[in-house]
């Protein structure tokens, strides 16, 4: 998997959730899903997005853990809490620019996607981006998405005063155009 | 008579659908530790995505993506993700099953069969072969389609065969065969990606076809434009460079002023119309009257829209089309496809990378399963059963009398009818649902309730199945192998993963049984199981349309599918048709056929004045006999939702989430309002996996299309009124009332839920 990034391109989402279901296939928290998919406004729109944690250079989740318990590998991969140290706080859950991480009250811990290391780590490819059948998630070499996409991957974030960079990228368009999104809008007269 | 025994209540307490969320032995090692992983393809859809199933203890226990199929290289949709849930499932059916006032008893399976064949033998000594009728299913395997063609015709004797793919594609099947002399998408799937321009129809491609919208997206990603055409924005118009908001049942409207303007604007390409087609000049002459300002006040597309759609497709020399029920499922279904595949033959469209077009089948072995003979005009290879040289050939085959082959008999819908009015008194089904997927679902059930005798072979005791006399416990598509089609045409091989559990059998096996107890066993002796019944269909096959002489199991499982057709063991097989510039009729020309607007069979007026149109939702497959029990798929859309726009909504006071009564000439049926831009005003739309007071097929009508016999599901004409919700949820949620004995008087089924 060397040279693989992690690619999210919200604008191929389907919406289908294969992600959401997959990733509850994973070994290291069977049953549960680590991501999820939103309809942003499904009054008015299609449009679904997909969200997987960023992966941030520096975690916002791990520097307002009171107890430590939030790590970043070598590998660029944050970990869900560490079980010992976890006192399920929710800090992170508050302070997390993309809203990923979620405490399970139950077993007293933040858990999020680790990017499925697991799988990587023996050459497989994460679980989600494998599935997802519109490839809105997307793990490969950076030179296959140049040459293939359109649009540009990204992978700094400005949340008010705060820089953040991420290791998962996001496909943003090159150009922003004004969407409408009601079928009236397209209609002959008003029928 | 063949009503249910006990209450519907209580049989879905003992039967289902239950939802089932892990796999058997829960989320522990199991799974992590598989003694195997098996290759084969998802059940679930015309894609056929490879998958490997992960087994344990012969039991499947997971899944885990196949990257090196060609097709899919690993993309999976929620319900391929989810499919392994179905195995192992507490609903499944492990034996045999008689219905007796008491309820449903588990029974032998020599004794099922003895009953059968003695209830069969006698209405047909009594009524002929053609009181008798059979149901097949395009979810099976090919083999599977086969064999029970083969039974209908040999063992019984009856013409009446009919599958579930009459609800399906068949309007396309008879366009394309009209129209190229052949059933089958002209290309494969990664040809969209390099295409310039892509029309959409009638497609919810993100939801019913998911993975062909990455090829889609790569289509974009290269500059390539889409073109949607749908009353809804389903998810794949998010990227559609150009929206056509037809109103339901005026698609062919817009057809015709497409090519209105593809004639008039000098888009035709006229030494493609010359050398490779015959009918244009009539084509032409028929659309001489559709100016887009016309077709605009029919369908409610702009005319500048249509004028740019046949534009687009018009200057380009890679166009192709996409369709699916949207524009099949019309008592102009036919008339739909027509239109649609001559925009693509007068602009030279066809017979190339990039150009051509495609319907996309919806059901796991669409394509196969219809190929070989359980349809009711059809003998395997395609082969049309009034061609006498086709009879002549099968019936060598299988070494019967030509003349004791019958000829076509009823299709699916026709076949109900003739129950009801009492012409038809037997009927024998498999992997089909008609209670929940025909049209106007208190006509089936009523219908279904003046059976003599009912067999169904099916491996959960779906709603159609309340209603059996005798329940064959059948096999998951996992339990046996065989061979399916893909919508590309790919034949495709799946492996057998787990073995039948309890009492249940092979499917294949159980109709050869049966056939051994109707004392015509001589013709269904396949000691080598399934691959032997795969060796007569190549051979049955040879010389026809759909030829797989040339498809070896041994070849498909090396090269990862071989395309039909493959006359020989050394051809490379077709992915893509016409590249020779023949089409697939005697001239070699394809012949391009005139189409006649037409109201559809149901439509509005005053009383009835909004447009009901019904389809598929993600999470979910066909009836939803399989996907309504997977808990997590369930969950992802756990009931029908009718969803309509704020500007409909606001003229009934109705705000998202309220209850409405949605009343057809039909029926009437209470339901949540999902209140969205993102439909027509003028047009309401309900998804239709649910049964009982949820059913989408109760509004719907039975108006077919003449020559493809498919039913109008996509356009009903109702009214709406806001309505106070359901006192009881439950109520609501039941799977059916006035059916089977009142819930009170029930006595208890002798079957525990452990017995099953």
């Amino acid at each position: 998997m060397n040279g693989y990034q992690f690619f999210v391109d919200p604008s191929r989402c389907i919406g289908c959730k294969s992600c959401m279901q997959a990733c509850a296939e994973c070994d290291s928290h069977r049953g549960v899903s680590m991501i999820h998919v939103d309809f942003l406004d499904r009054a008015n729109s299609i449009a679904t997005a997909p969200t997987v944690c960023m992966h941030c250079e520096t975690p916002t989740c791990a520097m307002v853990c009171p107890a430590d318990a939030i790590k970043r590998g070598e590998d660029g991969i944050v970990r869900s809490a560490l079980e010992p140290r976890c006192i399920a706080c929710s800090n992170c859950v508050l302070a997390c620019p993309f809203g990923v991480p979620t405490v399970h009250v139950e077993l007293e811990l933040m858990m999020k996607c680790d990017m499925c290391y697991d799988r990587t780590s023996i050459g497989l490819r994460p679980m989600c981006a494998t599935v997802c059948p519109s490839q809105a998630l997307t793990f490969g070499p950076a030179d296959l998405i140049e040459r293939q996409r359109a649009a540009r991957p990204v992978r700094d974030f400005q949340f008010g005063h705060e820089h953040v960079r991420t290791k998962v990228w996001m496909m943003a368009p090159t150009d922003v155009r004004d969407i409408t999104v009601d079928v009236a809008d397209y209609m002959w007269k008003e029928q | 008579m063949a009503t249910p025994p006990l209450s519907v209540d209580r049989l879905a307490e003992v039967f289902g659908p239950h939802r089932n969320y892990e796999p058997p032995g829960g989320w522990g090692d199991a799974a992590r530790r598989p003694d195997a992983l098996v290759k084969t393809h998802c059940s679930f859809c015309g894609m056929q995505c490879g998958i490997q199933l992960k087994v344990r203890d012969n039991r499947v226990v997971g899944f885990e993506p196949w990257e090196a199929f060609p097709f899919n290289h690993g993309m999976l949709c929620p319900k391929g993700v989810k499919r392994y849930l179905q195995g192992a499932h507490p609903d499944r059916l492990l034996s045999c099953l008689q219905r007796t006032d008491a309820g449903f008893a588990k029974i032998s399976y020599e004794r099922a069969l003895a009953e059968t064949a003695r209830r069969l033998t006698a209405i047909r000594d009594q009524y002929g072969p053609d009181a008798i009728a059979v149901y097949g299913g395009a979810s099976m395997v090919t083999e599977k389609a086969y064999v029970l063609g083969k039974f209908a015709r040999v063992a019984l004797g009856t013409k009446h065969i009919d599958y579930n793919g009459r609800l399906c594609m068949v309007s396309a099947g008879t366009a394309y065969k009209l129209t190229f002399g052949v059933d089958r998408a002209t290309n494969p799937w990664p040809d969209l990606a390099t295409a310039d321009v892509v029309l959409i129809a009638g497609s919810n491609t993100a939801e019913c076809a998911p993975i062909t919208t990455y090829h889609l997206w790569q289509c974009r990603e290269r500059g390539g434009r889409l073109i949607v055409m749908d009353p809804r924005m389903t998810p794949i118009t998010r990227n559609a460079d150009l929206y056509l908001p037809v109103r339901p049942g005026t698609d062919l409207a817009v057809f015709l002023a497409m090519l209105h303007v593809i004639v008039g604007d000098g888009l035709v390409r006229d030494a493609f119309i010359r050398d490779r087609t015959t009918g244009f000049e009539a084509v032409r002459a028929s659309v001489a009257e559709w100016t887009p300002a016309r077709a605009a006040e029919i369908s409610g597309v702009r005319p500048d829209d249509i004028v740019k759609a046949a534009h687009w497709i018009g200057e380009t020399d890679r166009a192709m089309g996409l369709h699916a029920r949207g524009i099949e499922h019309h008592s102009k279904g036919v008339e739909n496809c027509l239109a649609m595949l001559n925009l693509f033959l007068a602009t030279g469209n066809v017979g190339r990378e990039g150009a051509g077009c495609m319907m996309i089948t919806g059901q796991g072995n669409g394509q196969g399963g219809r190929e070989h003979g359980q349809k009711c005009d059809q003998l395997p290879g395609m082969r049309d059963i009034r061609d006498p040289a086709a009879r002549q050939y099968i019936a060598s085959v299988w070494g019967v009398p030509e003349e004791s082959l019958p000829g076509p008999g009823k299709s699916a819908v026709e076949i109900m009818e003739a129950i009801h009015r009492g012409e038809i008194k037997a009927l024998l089904s498999m992997c089909f649902n008609p209670v929940v997927s025909l049209p106007d679902a208190a006509f089936t059930r009523e219908a279904l309730s003046k059976l003599e005798f009912f067999g169904i072979i099916d491996f959960f005791l779906c709603e159609t199945a309340h209603h059996a006399d005798i329940v064959f416990a059948g096999s998951l598509q996992e339990e046996d192998e065989g061979t399916v089609c893909s919508a590309e045409g790919r034949v495709q091989k799946i492996n057998k993963a787990v073995d039948p559990p309890g009492d249940a059998r092979s499917d294949a096996l159980i109709i050869c049984d049966l056939a051994r107890a109707l004392g015509r066993g001589q013709h269904f002796d396949y000691p080598g199981g399934t691959r032997d019944i795969y060796e007569e269909l190549r051979l049955a096959s040879r010389g026809g349309l759909a030829d797989y002489y040339g498809i070896t199991w041994d070849r498909i499982e090396r090269e990862l599918g071989v395309f039909w057709p493959c006359p020989t063991l050394d051809h490379p097989g077709t992915p893509r048709l016409f590249a020779d510039g023949r089409f697939a009729h005697a001239d070699g020309k394809a012949h391009m056929q005139v189409t006649e607007w037409r109201e559809s069979g149901d439509p509005a007026d005053a009383t009835y004045p909004i447009l009901l149109t019904t389809g598929r939702v993600v999470s979910h497959y066909l009836s939803g006999a399989q996907t309504r029990r997977i808990g997590p798929l369930v969950d992802q859309c756990p009931e029908p939702r009718l969803e309509l726009h704020p500007a409909l909504a606001a003229t009934l006071g109705v705000a998202d989430g309220d209850w409405l009564e949605v009343t057809t000439r039909r029926a009437a049926l209470v339901i949540q309002a999902m209140v969205v831009r993102t439909i027509r005003p003028d047009t309401v739309f309900i998804p239709y996996h649910w049964p009982g007071q949820r059913s989408a097929n109760r509004l719907t009508h039975r108006t077919l299309d003449p020559r493809s016999k498919i039913p109008e599901f996509k356009v009903s004409a109702c009214r709406l009124e806001k309505v106070a919700p359901p006192l009881e949820l439950s109520t609501w949620r039941r799977e059916e009332t006035g059916w089977g004995a009142p819930a009170s008087g029930d006595q208890r089924s002798d079957l525990p839920r452990s017995d099953r």
